[in-house]
């Protein structure tokens, strides 16, 4: 019996750290709505800095000053980013200050080490909580004990904060209606920035407690930040109770879990936010979005088909990319397959996020189920290369049309989020089911039959299949099914009472979209000869997000060029660079603040802008459609 | 639009900085592949150990007459960009081969790279089996001791223990499961009386130490085997001394004795655990003599397992090339099969049977010593006292 107690109090100590920084994640997204990618980072750089200073600060108070005096500083760089650099991009699409967050994590993943040097750093035990207290034979670290208290006045406190003061009304009714708040007069520049402190003072403060327990090393940010999000949408975006719950909740199953299943900890919250989002579409505690008045679609130029001179400098790129193999190596051209994968990887999710509206964190899922496709049929059934990649992709299509169904259930971050924990329990399956998959050593030796052997051909052929496809969605964009899919994206109301079905079309998008990706997975294990549980992983959903996002979300084929650009870019940098982290993140944070529309979407801009200072041309774009802010 | 001209200006600072390293022709080029991003805290001593390397060789007059020059890349940990790493180096970069690599799944990608371009990959770091034995091929050797080595060398000292009741931990993919899977395979085959009464599986990077220490303490085991490392260890050493898992327990572990994992540790090393490892402050024997000497004078700091495995991939590359003659593959393979050669830690030979190489590792228990971990009581086990017989080897590999 004592054991279950210790067991259940040591669930408490754990949810009470991860507590801390989703609430701060909560609160920032409740109020900004931005995706704060970054707020591991925030996490991380706190634990650096309270490991810092507890090793120059003496005593008791050096040591709880230090923590403190770190979770400060993080907060005022927090501010600081704000201020230079998310104020000036709230007013971009949606999501594309993930790509900021994004751009900026990457950059402190390589700062830290050039800082604080490679080796995992051990910091001091907090003076008082050293040791554990005896109960009933079983020991309970007093440091834990400090923790559960903590976990409840942090809870506390942000409670009294927001229901008693000026100021948390104010975030409250943010969280509730941002445009509400700034039409009655309220200045929002300050509400964002003292929200984005006190969060990131929360995340800061999360890590710098980890001292006495962890190791401080450059990886804590991924360890945390995907944790943490998923805590934070099972408790209900914006709903700092929603938030201890869910923490809790999270905490005491894995601690219990991992006594009869050992090897839960895996995927165990994503099981957890899968099951509670799909009974209860907005977390725990959170409420139904209310609906947004900013219509999307309307805020950007209106899609058009291309004009036949576009379609012939399209067909001339086309054709100048099909030259590459006269003049370049193997090597340029095995980049070349991989950038054109690629290109069809983000023109998939592209096409379910600018087209459909739902933005996907999972979408690798159906890439590397197309890769696990091809794995199967050639090493199992050992069917020649053709007949795979003609059906490899259908893997992915069967694995978009049952997650697909539960998915467009929901909306918005939600739906998001869903599609990650899909993402994340296929990526267990193969990652533990070693028998079949091989687990994380993979499946070998898949190498494309000798017609599409050598670099040139299999290059061609990649750039073929990645022209096809970008061609094939972008007529669907234009087609009766692509009105209405749009249709259901800038108003669910109004197209439903129109008579579409939206939950049909919106599912119908989702297994193209993923059956596309399975086809670049598919062309993907040829490329490699092999195929990993990474192909399912997060960090290739995020590649995809960046590239579609860097492309610009608002336009119908940004994410072509998006993809060429950031995986040529990742490829060659990692190549030239030690840094290419710190580089890449600078780039991206510079691409934000220059081309805050992304690439192409910044390019239709300025040529929006010379055609209207010209003479007005076709009548189709001298009639611009004001937004109905 | 000044950010653009910045921009501009760093592409072209990078350009620049592209060209400046590539080589002269006749020089001998071997591409080195690596996780330098994802796992610093090895790869930078890896990386000193390498360069030392070609120092030495380059000064010895180089291989037959030609300059030793090494191609870097960093794989980033993900299997997939290490072989796009391994092919610039072949496809653009023509080197004569291929080495490195840590994690075992990017060693078994780029072995599988090697073994379809019919490039020779002298693998540095990954301790799957695999590696050699089920997924092995002719164009793949490998040079630190394998999981089985490592396994049989820890459950020589193991099976000497009177604990009866074992319990593992061990993160939770391919190293940890084959690490467990062949030491509780060995052990048992030692002491059938032993029990296995609980296991432990925390995904690798993210142990929540605390429930994790108390469900292995409630199972109660007399003897616990770990396998976690880096991160990991240290929270789980940390809970295991707050909540006493280790008191009066024997507990048996994977690299603890490594300097990178044994390190940060400092005043809460654990007392006791056998463990395999690397005590370069008490070998005392010519050949690490000679070694650490050059190491401490280029760098002013002390060397880690991953400066030993650095500098013997070198080393060994260089080895294999002279003898060869040559930078056709399978004039290398014929070379380096059964290839013998000095090492820090003594004579190593590259087996034929399995390209396998014979290096072996340290095993002692781990100490306090003014308020940092140490390893006493420590000798050196010869790799090739620890694989399995020939016919056995013959049967788990398959034929080239």
């Amino acid at each position: 019996m004592a054991f279950y107690v210790v067991q259940f109090l040591t669930g408490l100590a754990s949810a009470a750290s991860l507590f801390l920084v989703a609430s701060g994640l909560s609160i920032i997204f409740g109020v900004t709505r931005i995706v704060n990618f970054a707020h591991g980072a925030f996490y991380m750089i706190g634990a650096y800095i309270a490991f810092s200073l507890t090793e120059r600060l003496s005593g008791a108070f050096g040591f709880w000053g230090g923590i403190l005096l770190a979770a400060l500083a993080v907060a005022v760089i927090g501010v600081i980013v704000e201020m230079v650099l998310l104020r000036r991009i709230y007013h971009a699409p949606e999501l594309f200050q993930l790509l900021a967050t994004f751009g900026l994590t990457l950059m402190v993943e390589d700062l830290v080490v050039l800082i604080w040097g490679p080796d995992d750093l051990v910091g001091r035990r907090a003076p008082g909580f050293r040791g554990a207290i005896d109960f009933f034979g079983q020991n309970v670290p007093t440091y834990d004990l400090f923790l559960i208290v903590l976990g409840p006045v942090v809870l506390g406190i942000l409670w009294l904060l927001f229901q008693r003061t000026r100021w948390g009304v104010l975030v409250r009714a943010a969280t509730q209606d941002r445009d509400m708040v700034a039409a009655l007069g309220v200045n929002q520049k300050w509400l964002f920035t003292s929200v984005f402190a006190v969060g990131v003072f929360l995340a800061a403060l999360g890590g710098a407690l980890q001292i006495p327990r962890d190791a401080v090393h450059h990886a804590m940010d991924l360890r945390i930040i995907v944790e943490v999000f998923v805590v934070v949408v099972i408790g209900g975006l914006g709903s700092i109770v929603g938030a201890f719950v869910a923490a809790v909740l999270v905490s005491e199953l894995n601690a219990f879990g991992i006594l009869i299943f050992p090897k839960i900890s895996i995927i165990l919250v994503f099981l957890v936010m899968a099951v509670v989002l799909i009974v209860r579409p907005w977390g725990l505690f959170g409420k139904p979005e209310a609906a947004a008045r900013k219509t999307p679609g309307l805020t950007v130029n209106p899609w058009r088909p291309l004009t036949s001179n576009e379609r012939l400098m399209a067909l001339a790129a086309l054709v100048v990319a099909a030259t590459l193999p006269l003049f370049a190596g193997n090597y340029l051209l095995t980049v070349g397959s991989e950038i054109a994968i690629f290109v069809i990887f983000a023109v998939s999710l592209h096409f379910l996020m600018s087209v459909g509206g739902l933005a996907s964190f999972g979408h690798a899922a159906y890439f590397g189920l197309g890769a696990y496709g091809i794995a199967f049929l050639a090493k199992m059934a050992g069917l020649p290369m053709i007949v795979c990649l003609l059906l490899g992709p259908l893997l992915g299509c069967m694995g978009a049309a049952v997650f697909g169904f539960f998915a467009v259930q929901l909306s918005g971050v939600y739906f998001a989020m869903l599609t990650l924990a899909f993402a994340q329990i296929v990526w267990s399956i193969a990652f533990q089911w070693v028998e079949v998959t091989g687990g994380d050593n993979g499946i070998l030796g898949l190498w494309p039959s000798s017609w599409a052997a050598s670099p040139s051909h299999f290059y061609w052929l990649a750039l073929g299949v990645a022209a096809l496809v970008t061609v094939a969605l972008r007529a669907m964009v234009f087609s009766p099914f692509g009105y209405a899919l749009r249709a259901t994206r800038d108003s669910l109301l109004r197209s439903e009472a129109i008579g579409i079905d939206a939950k049909r079309i919106q599912w119908t998008a989702f297994v193209i979209a993923g059956t596309t990706a399975g086809i670049g997975g598919a062309l993907f294990a040829y490329l490699k000869g092999s195929v990993f549980p990474d192909n399912l992983g997060i960090s290739l959903s995020v590649d995809a997000l960046v590239m579609v996002l860097l492309g610009g979300v608002e336009t119908v084929s940004g994410a072509v060029i998006g993809a060429i650009v950031y995986k040529a870019l990742n490829i060659w940098l990692v190549s030239q660079t030690d840094l290419s982290k710190l580089v890449l993140g600078g780039f991206i944070v510079l691409i934000v603040v220059v081309f805050p529309k992304g690439i192409v979407g910044m390019l239709e801009m300025l040529a929006q802008r010379r055609r209207k200072a010209s003479p007005p041309g076709s009548p189709l774009l001298a009639k611009p459609i004001e937004s109905a802010e | 639009m000044r950010a653009r001209n910045i921009i501009v200006g760093a592409a072209f600072a990078f350009l620049a900085g592209g060209m400046a390293h590539s080589a002269l022709a006749q020089d001998i080029k071997i591409g080195e592949i690596n996780s330098y991003s994802l796992l610093p805290a090895f790869t930078e001593p890896y990386r000193k150990g390498w360069q030392l390397a070609v120092e030495e060789v380059n000064a010895a007059g180089g291989i037959n007459g030609k300059k030793l020059v090494v191609i870097s890349k960093d794989d980033g940990g993900k299997p997939a960009d290490a072989q796009t790493a391994a092919n610039e180096l072949v496809s653009s970069e023509g080197v004569a081969m291929l080495a490195g690599t840590f994690l075992s799944n990017i060693g078994l990608a780029v072995s599988d790279f090697a073994n379809q371009k019919k490039v020779f990959f002298l693998a540095a770091e990954p301790l799957t089996d695999a590696i050699t034995w089920s997924k092995g091929n002719k164009y793949t050797f490998r040079l630190r001791p394998s999981n089985y080595m490592q396994a049989a060398m820890l459950v020589e000292a193991a099976a000497k223990l009177p604990a009866k009741r074992w319990a593992t931990i061990a993160p939770n993919y391919e190293y940890g499961q084959s690490a467990v899977a062949v030491f509780k395979k060995l052990m048992s085959e030692k002491r059938p009386d032993i029990q296995w009464v609980d296991e432990q599986w925390p995904p690798q990077g993210k142990i929540d130490a605390g429930p994790v220490v108390q469900a292995v303490a409630a199972a109660n085991p007399e003897a616990i085997l770990n396998v976690t490392f880096g991160a990991d260890l240290v929270k789980f050493v940390r809970e295991g001394n707050t909540r006493g898992l280790f008191k009066g327990r024997e507990v048996v572990s994977f690299l603890t004795g490594e300097p990178e994992y044994l390190d940060p540790l400092k005043d809460e090393t654990p007392e006791g655990w056998i463990v395999t490892g690397y005590p370069w402050y008490s070998i005392k024997t010519p050949e690490h003599d000679a070694f650490l000497k050059a190491y401490q004078a280029k760098y002013n700091d002390y060397p880690r397992l991953g400066s030993i495995v650095g500098y013997q991939t070198i080393k060994a590359a260089a080895a294999i090339l002279a003898k060869a003659g040559s930078t056709d593959p399978e004039k290398m393979i014929a070379a380096a099969e059964g290839l013998s050669m000095p090492s820090p830690f003594g004579e190593i030979t590259f087996r034929k049977i399995d390209h396998q190489s014979t290096l072996g590792a340290f095993v002692g228990k781990t100490a306090l010593k003014d308020g940092k971990g140490v390893m006493v009581d420590s000798a050196y086990k010869k790799g090739g006292d620890y694989l399995p017989s020939d016919a056995e080897v013959a049967k788990l590999r398959p034929k080239d």
